[in-house]
């Protein structure tokens, strides 16, 4: 985990620096346009995905399938805020019911609606439900001694059964289309200028601190010992440990971590639908880590911005092909790169170090 | 408090897919105690060890600690927190960690995830404790090692640290010397001969040059169940355990 405070620090820089940019005047040089603004956002908010699929998977040798459930559950958390606080203002005018609601025909808000046009309430729910689904969760499969490859699949299977149920219009969550359309968050417009790079500011500040929290988490006593749980299990066992709850500790922090992403995810991309439950995105979200480099955390950010910038460039020009690279990358990946980019980093600071002691001990001259 | 057993196993069955692993096993253990159990391969004896710790639930037959614990209703967590330490025939240590985290992980503590993160990093207690372990497994220069670049004998070593870091009131040391030197062998039955000073033992193990060395009673099992039982002269005049041994 080294330089876990380094990676931190320069995306809070960086963020601060890309606002700033944007803040110029257009004809400036120097000016950076909204757009790169709102895709450096959604790439943070990915960061902080992949940090919380890092977690379980690096550190606590949970191979999850199906992070992309939480991040969702985030989003939309905060998505059902940014609807009610439309308000009045929707195509059809009406104050108490979101539009897709009053398409439905439908004449009041359903129960789990209520509070919503709160926003702390938002955020609580944005981790508190990823965190309890997750909870229920982990309690079930790690007490049953659920792990490797079946415990992969039922993630999958969490995902892919609530991106069916999401997009069902009686949900309640928009079906389909889920929710967009929002105009504005706690009263400043989501479309001006100062809050898409205060939002872009605050998405860097809230990786950071999920880095710190899993640095403080990872660092000390608890830290060994989910390193005892992932590599031997039963052993832990037999000096009295119960490893299902040690890791149901950190996949429940893993979630909430997934569930913050998720609801800054939906402020700066402005629109949340069932899409986001896709298997596909799960397994995407564990290349950008295997990219980075599996249990390193600077590695998840790192893969995440990486990934997903290349995934834009690709995308824009030759979008048929997006889907070969990503496959390819993970190959070359696993087969040249099993500690990811971050790896690379290590092997070649020993390498270095190798070279260094080489020369000094042929220096020191024939003398053993 | 007086308790006449600490260990009581009593007409103890087990059964995998028609196998009979264990066959009516019954034996009892004083407290204090150090048992060698002996026996050729499939005799039950990682079996019965399996059943006092948790992991293998008997078909029949009852197994207790302390004449007030139920072993068969509780699992390994539990088990190990009542003080029952086992030590596995391939040395199992957590590798990727430092001796001394390996070491501090075993120390006596509450074990639910909240306490471990709330005591982050070891107290001058806890060193004190890891420092005299450390001397007395040999393992001293090797503390900030990676486990996983020991030597097979100081795994086992390390092993045996970890079970003192536990300080459990019975020890289950599972054939402690295979792929040990005759000087490391020697050395191992004088450390558990000091380790019986405090905590009671029971020790499966092959080699009967170190069981030998221990001194302590035997006892044979034999397709599941106890063929003999005493000092090791008597036991090995047995005829059916020269039988069992020799025989065939």
């Amino acid at each position: 985990m080294t330089g876990v405070r380094t990676t931190a620090l320069a995306c809070v820089v960086a963020s601060l620096l890309l606002a700033g940019l944007n803040l110029l005047p257009a004809g400036s040089a120097l000016h950076l346009p909204d757009f790169a603004v709102g895709l450096a956002g959604k790439y943070l908010a990915y960061a902080i995905l992949a940090v919380a699929v890092d977690l379980v998977w690096g550190f606590a040798g949970i191979l999850t399938l199906g992070h992309a459930a939480f991040f969702a559950l985030g989003g939309y958390a905060m998505g059902m805020y940014l609807m009610r606080e439309i308000g009045a203002r929707g195509v059809y005018g009406n104050a108490n019911l979101p539009d897709f609601m009053v398409f439905l025909s439908w004449t009041k808000l359903p129960w789990y609606w209520h509070g919503f046009e709160h926003l702390p309430f938002a955020l609580l729910m944005a981790l508190l439900v990823p965190a309890v689904l997750a909870g229920l969760f982990g309690w079930l499969a790690f007490r049953s001694r659920v792990s490797g490859v079946y415990l992969s699949i039922i993630t999958q299977a969490l995902t892919y059964a609530l991106m069916l149920a999401f997009f069902r219009n009686d949900m309640g969550f928009g079906g389909n289309n889920g929710l967009t359309d929002f105009k504005d968050i706690a009263g400043f417009d989501l479309h001006a200028r100062s809050t898409r790079a205060s939002l872009l500011v605050l998405s860097a500040l809230v990786l950071a601190g999920a880095l710190m929290a899993s640095r403080a988490l990872l660092g000390g006593r608890f830290g060994s010992l989910l390193t005892a749980v992932r590599d031997a299990e039963s052993r832990t066992r037999f000096l009295g440990y119960r490893p299902d709850h040690v890791k149901l500790v950190v996949w429940v922090f893993s979630a909430l971590v997934a569930g913050a992403g998720g609801a800054l995810y939906v402020t700066q991309v402005g629109i949340i639908n069932p899409g986001e439950f896709a298997p596909a995105g799960s397994i995407e979200a564990v290349i950008w880590v295997a990219v980075g480099g599996r249990g390193t955390l600077s590695g998840a950010v790192l893969g995440a911005i990486l990934v997903n910038g290349g995934k834009t460039l690709l995308t824009g020009l030759l979008p048929e092909l997006w889907l070969y690279a990503l496959g390819l990358l993970f190959i070359l990946t696993t087969l040249f790169l099993p500690r990811g980019l971050m790896g690379l980093r290590a092997g070649g600071m020993r390498r270095l170090s190798l070279r260094l002691r080489a020369r000094s001990d042929a220096g020191a001259g024939a003398a053993p | 408090m007086s308790v006449t057993n600490l260990l009581y196993l009593d007409g103890v069955s087990v059964s995998f897919d028609g196998f009979r692993a264990l066959n009516g096993l019954s034996l009892l253990l004083a407290p204090g105690e150090m048992r060698a159990i002996i026996g050729p391969n499939g005799a039950g004896k990682t079996t019965m060890m399996d059943v006092i710790t948790g992991r293998t639930r008997p078909d029949t037959g009852t197994a207790s600690f302390r004449d007030e614990h139920d072993l068969t209703r509780l699992d390994e967590p539990a088990i190990a927190r009542l003080g029952i330490g086992r030590k596995f025939q391939k040395p199992t240590v957590f590798e990727q960690l430092s001796v001394r985290d390996n070491l501090l992980l075993s120390l006596k503590g509450r074990r639910s995830p909240f306490a471990v993160l709330a005591a982050r990093r070891e107290t001058s207690e806890e060193g004190g404790r890891i420092d005299e372990i450390l001397a007395i497994t040999r393992l001293g220069e090797h503390a900030a090692r990676a486990a996983g670049a020991l030597s097979h004998g100081q795994k086992q070593w390390l092993e045996i640290g970890m079970l003192l870091g536990q300080d459990p009131e019975l020890l289950l040391v599972d054939e402690p010397v295979a792929g040990m030197t005759d000087a490391e062998t020697a050395q191992t039955a004088e450390l558990l001969c000091s380790i019986n000073r405090r905590h009671s033992v029971i020790v499966v193990e092959h080699d009967m040059e170190f069981v030998r060395a221990l001194g302590v009673r035997v006892t044979v099992l034999h397709e599941g169940s106890v063929l003999a039982e005493g000092d090791l002269a008597s036991v090995s005049q047995d005829p059916r355990v020269i039988e069992v041994y020799l025989g065939r």
